[in-house]
């Protein structure tokens, strides 16, 4: 669906400065696949979704997306794709009913069939009540639901979503998610999408591009990533005077590493944190030290950015600039 | 929970459709309509807006130069009422687009398969709809002061209008596209550029009396043939050469716009 070769994209700034956007991005996503983009904010995450919508133009490297190369066919691509951006597709001044009607025919439905897909969109969304009402009237949670609306229209086999739940709260994020993993069941579309919440691309994705200054550090499943980069991480609280003995053993389980004893507690990082617990606890009480606790935690994409970055993506965050 | 029921062929199938500048133009100009029409009371004070500048304005210039006027004072006002009105309306054109442009619905337009010139043209076309229903009102109005009405010179002076119309309107575009992110300053380079052009095209005041140097000005004027042209056509003369440099200056304005517009805005997701 989507083949990229050493994509890139430059900004020059002014005469002495040009920011690398993107530094040679290679990447396949087959169809059917819903692959989340996820990195800080200024990863280059939405500048490569728009050289693949076909919004700015790549300074180096080829992409095809659905068939066509994003250079020299870019009036092919776009009507083979929808594209929900980080802003409002439906324009504030217009009604709700009218853009979704108006986004059909642009994309060649005729009258007809464009006035049925907008309706059936406006009730499986559950924009019903608000169809005549003005895009600016319109809750935040409810114009995200139009745009999604919007990129569906044409029933595009390729969807790319650009931040699609940012701003949202948890409610309403879960509602929208609901009708994205709807939809695509339905269509079987091939969905992209990029964000920043952690927690959204380890429950939604079946796979994760991880992207840091323009380039692709990791791409895996959640899990996968997580077991590879990351690991799982033991914690055992013992009684006072055994920490030396236990941090020991700890650092002889399978895989073991970023041993640390601190207060009455000993951590460890091990691949397999639930086979590798009970090996730990038998271990302690075989040399008679009492196990007062014991916990398994498992990791989350940003342990598997820490470990790819030295950065926590939740700092890298904060300390990014706005995306490019 | 619904079932879709539309097959999802069928939806390939028309979306082959073929494509033209054409049928693009026609979609962008009704969606920009579509606000317009659903409010009448700003729809209302929009049509009688050049009424009421013509019946202010008009018997002042009645007053001061009436009798030196070519056919009139109405003869002479009622075309440059109608340029005037040209000129602000596609001249503003721009604005309604930076909206769109920071709520994002003109970004996702860009990704549509619209040819980008459709997104111009029915942008500045949008303007000029209500133009012809405003001409018309003034024409009806006007008649029974004396006004002369030339179907066949009016309806080619409206033709030029569009335009001239769409050549200013995408200059208009070209412009909210290039101070984005400052659209204050949309208002103005606007009137920068509007009132000197207005004023040295001979629209409101005629040249004649004025100083050598603004005579030599309105000659590069794109502006001022074209007001040349449209009172020569109003007065029902089709074939003069004042109409073929109206044309000569609509269709040079419509090139460069259209050309500069789409430069702009092929950069404009930067």
């Amino acid at each position: 669906m989507i083949s990229t070769r050493e994509l890139a994209k430059d900004f020059v700034v002014s005469r002495t400065e040009t920011v690398h956007a993107v530094r040679g991005i290679s990447l396949e996503v087959e169809p059917g696949e819903l692959v989340a983009v996820l990195g800080p904010n200024g990863a280059g995450k939405t500048t490569t979704l728009r050289m693949l919508t076909t919004l700015i133009a790549p300074t180096s490297g080829t992409a095809k997306v659905a068939g066509y190369d994003v250079s020299t066919n870019p009036g092919q691509v776009r009507r083979q794709i929808g594209y929900v951006g980080q802003g409002n597709g439906a324009g504030h001044s217009q009604r709700v009913r009218d853009e979704l009607y108006g986004q059909g025919v642009i994309y060649g439905l005729d009258s007809r069939s464009a006035k049925l897909r907008s309706d059936e969109l406006i009730e499986s969304l559950e924009l019903g009540d608000l169809a005549r009402r003005k895009v600016s009237e319109l809750s935040g949670g409810q114009r995200r639901r139009l745009d999604v609306a919007m990129g569906l229209v044409h029933a595009p086999g390729l969807l790319f979503l650009d931040e699609p739940s940012t701003g949202l709260d948890p409610q309403n994020r879960a509602n929208l998610w609901d009708h994205i993993l709807r939809m695509r069941e339905q269509y079987s579309m091939t969905i992209v999408l990029t964000t920043h919440y952690l927690d959204e691309a380890d429950s939604m994705a079946e796979r994760v591009v991880v992207v840091d200054h323009g380039e692709v550090i990791a791409d895996d499943t959640a899990d996968a990533l997580k077991a590879k980069l990351a690991g799982d991480l033991l914690l055992l609280t013992v009684a006072p005077g055994n920490l030396a003995g236990t941090a020991e053993l700890a650092g002889q389980l399978l895989g073991a590493r970023e041993v640390v004893a601190e207060g009455d507690q000993v951590s460890v990082r091990v691949a397999n944190g639930p086979v590798a617990l009970p090996e730990l606890i038998s271990a302690a009480q075989r040399t008679g030290v009492p196990v007062a606790a014991a916990q398994v935690i498992r990791p989350t994409l940003d342990d598997v950015f820490l470990n790819l970055t030295g950065r926590s993506l939740r700092e890298a965050d904060s300390t990014g600039k706005a995306a490019a | 929970m619904t079932t879709l029921t539309v097959p999802t062929e069928q939806i390939e199938a028309t979306r082959t459709v073929q494509r033209n500048l054409f049928r693009d133009t026609v979609i962008v100009m009704r969606r920009e309509l579509k606000p317009v029409l659903h409010d009448p009371f700003s729809l209302i004070f929009g049509m009688i807006q050049p009424l009421v500048f013509l019946a202010l304005f008009g018997p002042l210039l009645a007053g001061s130069l009436g009798g030196s006027l070519d056919g009139g004072v109405w003869q002479w006002f009622v075309p440059s009422i109608l340029v005037m009105t040209t000129l602000f309306g596609t001249s503003a054109t721009g604005s309604n687009l930076l909206m769109e442009f920071q709520t994002g619905a003109h970004e996702r337009m860009l990704v549509t398969p619209l040819s980008r010139s459709s997104l111009l043209i029915g942008r500045a076309l949008k303007e000029m709809v209500p133009l012809f229903g405003q001409a018309v009102i003034v024409i009806a109005v006007m008649v029974p002061f004396g006004f002369d009405l030339h179907l066949g010179g009016a309806i080619v002076g409206l033709a030029l209008l569009a335009v001239f119309g769409v050549g200013l309107g995408s200059f208009s575009y070209a412009l909210a596209i290039v101070v984005r992110k400052q659209d204050w300053m949309f208002w103005v380079v606007q009137q920068t550029f509007l009132f000197p052009l207005m004023i040295l095209s001979g629209m409101l005041l005629p040249l004649e009396t004025g100083p050598e140097w603004m005579r030599i000005a309105s000659k590069f004027n794109p502006l001022s043939y074209l007001v040349d042209a449209e009172r020569t056509l109003f007065a029902g003369d089709v074939t003069s050469s004042a109409v073929l440099w109206g044309w000569i200056a609509g269709l040079v304005t419509v090139a460069l716009g259209l050309t500069v517009g789409i430069r702009t805005m092929l950069r404009s997701a930067d």
